[in-house]
């Protein structure tokens, strides 16, 4: 897998932008989602009182997580199924490679898990000379293209099918120029059950997990995850410790409102539930940190941790549908992705806070209530206080804050403003002008507000005094 | 991790009580079948076995490397799944008839578990899939469901929802991944 670029969000947004046509394709195939999740929506009668239901569960959770993951854990193990704890990104993936060694595997299927993508396992394992196949069809176009995953559940929405009909051709050998998406598909069909039938470990992610039972559930609509771990020796789940729920009634909760709020389906079409490895198999599950436990002890961000990775706040989001997910530059894109990632790292990710209209729509398609354009807002805050501000941006603000800090400043500042928009507007209005590159500049006003209101009511202004606000009356 | 999770974790917050939301269908099997046609399934209505045997007959037609796992529909298969120990072995299976714990009207999905499952890869691998279910296990919702259902009885159980799909090649709907290319859903109706 190529390295994510590194281009902050709005430059890469502007690469994106180019093509104007394919824009407007990305943009309206992820409206087209985002209107299936509103039609399923509107299926379910106490839809909000689902949303509500779920976002309390959840804020149970994050308050009892110290328990619920050992209760987990003791009854887990109970059922046959190993339990290992991986403080971050590399004891994950050095855990993975050791049960692989210890089962002398050198080849492994994988379904869908977002989290291998934040600890680049895949990376890591080839280094170790392991082959990674990634299972599930829009993680294998992107993989085949050397891309990581550009949406959380939609992995290569940001290709045509006459990109994914290219990429077969070079490495599935389908027909040159083929675009039919049951022919691609049914050519990725052929050659993944080939894969299915001779790999020894596979490793899926984990929707759910719940402490009751010590067993979790697995999601996916092509079956995937099923094919990969049933004909397998090893099974290995990798999990987020938020991914943990009390009880599994509270799964009727979270299976009623996840597919409708991604996808717009009713529920997907396999919701596997595993509680103790077959005859013969092992069952391993490896409990992540990587810098959760610290989002859980920040007040404004803990709930983030509340996400079920539906996608619904990507789907919806005006940045995300006109910017693509590679502008994100983290495993997790769009709207919860940026709330996620300035976490892990706050020098990397402090533009992915700004990507955002902060016009509230992500938080209310969001099935579990997670408050996300206010904690975009929020991080902004605490990435300019930390210095993680982008230089030009820091210093304009700089520059402002002494400007409105002496009013003799401002007044100069306004008259020079005013007289460039009306002898020289070319100085503000051009290309170097971020502001005016989609902006038309005002028309300058003749006098400011002060000059007028001293002209017309004779009144004495001594701005350099401070003056207490007047009663009205 | 446990330490610090128990150092950073808030206050407790009470779980909720009220997290069940029923709906009434005036018909439960009307608006199973309704979904699950709608997420590409079939749904047949039948009397008996007997009328389950004439329609896979009819609809699939005479076709080898068939398995079932009910002793009705037995004489139908040529393949025996009690001799099968490797699940590798399943890989040539044109057609698996299987019952069902119950349905689920809200979404179309049905309960399996390894009492139905020789093979936890029986519903996924084999090509064409078929579930039998009886009229009187059907619930309005997936509360319902888990209030019927023991998750953990055995150690392996899934809603299936209609046949395998994607939509990952530019959003069209494309039905048959990896898994089954077909499901039929036989419903045993109350007499």
């Amino acid at each position: 897998m190529t390295a994510l670029t590194k281009l902050p969000h709005a430059k890469a947004a502007t690469v994106f932008n180019r093509d104007e046509p394919r824009v407007d394709w990305h943009d309206e195939t992820l409206w087209f989602v985002r209107t299936k999740r509103d039609r399923a929506a509107a299926t379910v009668p106490q839809w909000e009182d689902l949303r509500e239901a779920a976002s309390q569960i959840k804020n149970h959770v994050l308050s009892n997580m110290h328990d619920l993951l050992v209760q987990f854990e003791q009854n887990a193990i109970a059922n046959g199924i190993t339990v290992h704890w991986a403080a971050d990104a590399a004891e994950h993936n050095a855990t993975v490679h050791r049960i692989l060694q210890d089962n002398s595997i050198r080849q492994m299927v994988k379904s869908k898990s977002m989290l291998t993508e934040e600890c680049h396992l895949n990376d890591y394992l080839a280094e170790q000379g392991i082959e990674v196949i990634d299972s599930d069809l829009g993680e294998r176009i992107v993989q085949f293209r050397g891309e990581p995953p550009s949406h959380i559940v939609l992995p290569a929405i940001h290709l045509t099918r006459a990109d994914v009909g290219e990429t077969f051709h070079k490495h599935l050998g389908t027909d040159a120029g083929a675009t039919d998406p049951q022919y691609l598909t049914e050519a990725a069909r052929q050659h993944l059950r080939d894969t299915f039938l001779t790999r020894k470990a596979a490793l899926t992610g984990v929707n759910f997990a719940i402490a009751e039972t010590g067993g979790f559930v697995v999601c996916t609509n092509e079956g995937n995850a099923d094919m990969g771990v049933h004909l397998a020796d090893v099974h290995i789940a990798s999990m987020g410790f938020e991914k943990i729920i009390p009880r599994p009634e509270h799964l009727g909760v979270f299976l009623r409102l996840l597919a409708r709020s991604a996808t717009g389906q009713p529920i997907t079409t396999f919701s596997s539930h595993f509680h103790r490895p077959r005859n013969g198999q092992q069952m391993h599950v490896i409990i992540v940190d990587n810098g959760r436990s610290r989002q859980l002890g920040r007040p404004d961000f803990r709930n983030s941790l509340k996400c079920i990775r539906c996608a619904a706040c990507l789907n919806t989001c005006p940045v995300y549908r006109r910017s693509g997910g590679f502008s994100y530059h983290s495993a997790i894109s769009g709207p919860i992705g940026s709330i996620l990632a300035p976490n892990l790292d706050m020098k990397q990710n402090a533009d992915l806070p700004f990507a955002s209209t902060l016009c509230g729509s992500c938080t209310n398609v969001c099935p579990v209530k997670i408050d996300i354009h206010e904690q975009l807002y929020k991080w902004r805050q605490v990435l300019m206080q930390e210095g993680y501000g982008p230089p030009a941006k820091t210093a304009a603000m700089q520059a402002m804050a002494s400007v409105l800090a002496s009013p003799k400043l401002y007044r100069l500042a306004g008259r020079a403003g005013r007289g460039v928009l009306r002898f020289a507007p070319v100085l503000a209005d051009n290309r170097l002008n971020p502001w005016a590159i989609h902006r038309e500049m005002p028309a300058p006003p003749t006098q400011s507000f002060r000059d007028w209101y001293v002209d017309n009511e004779q009144l004495p202004i001594n701005s350099e005094e401070k003056t207490e606000p007047q009663q009205s009356h | 991790m446990l330490a610090s999770i128990r150092a950073n974790q808030p206050d407790l917050m009470p779980l909720p009580n009220t997290f069940q939301f029923g709906v009434n269908y005036p018909d439960l099997l009307t608006t199973f079948a309704e979904i699950l046609t709608g997420i590409g399934g079939q749904v047949i209505e039948v009397a008996d076995y007997e009328a389950i045997a004439d329609h896979v007959r009819a609809y699939y037609g005479v076709t080898d490397n068939w398995a079932t796992t009910l002793p009705e529909l037995a004489h139908l298969a040529d393949v025996d799944l009690t001799t099968i120990t490797d699940p590798h072995d399943l890989a040539r299976l044109n057609l698996a008839i299987i019952g069902g714990e119950l349905g689920v009207a809200e979404n179309g999905a049905i309960w399996v578990d390894e009492r139905h499952l020789p093979h936890r890869a029986l519903p996924m691998i084999t090509q064409y899939l078929a579930i039998v279910i009886r009229q009187s296990t059907l619930v309005a919702t997936m509360h319902d469901a888990y209030d019927r259902l023991t998750v953990n009885a055995t150690g392996f159980g899934t809603f299936v929802a209609g046949p395998s799909k994607t939509a990952d090649i530019e959003q069209s709907l494309v039905i048959g991944a990896h898994g089954a290319r077909g499901l039929t859903v036989y419903v045993l109706t109350d007499s």
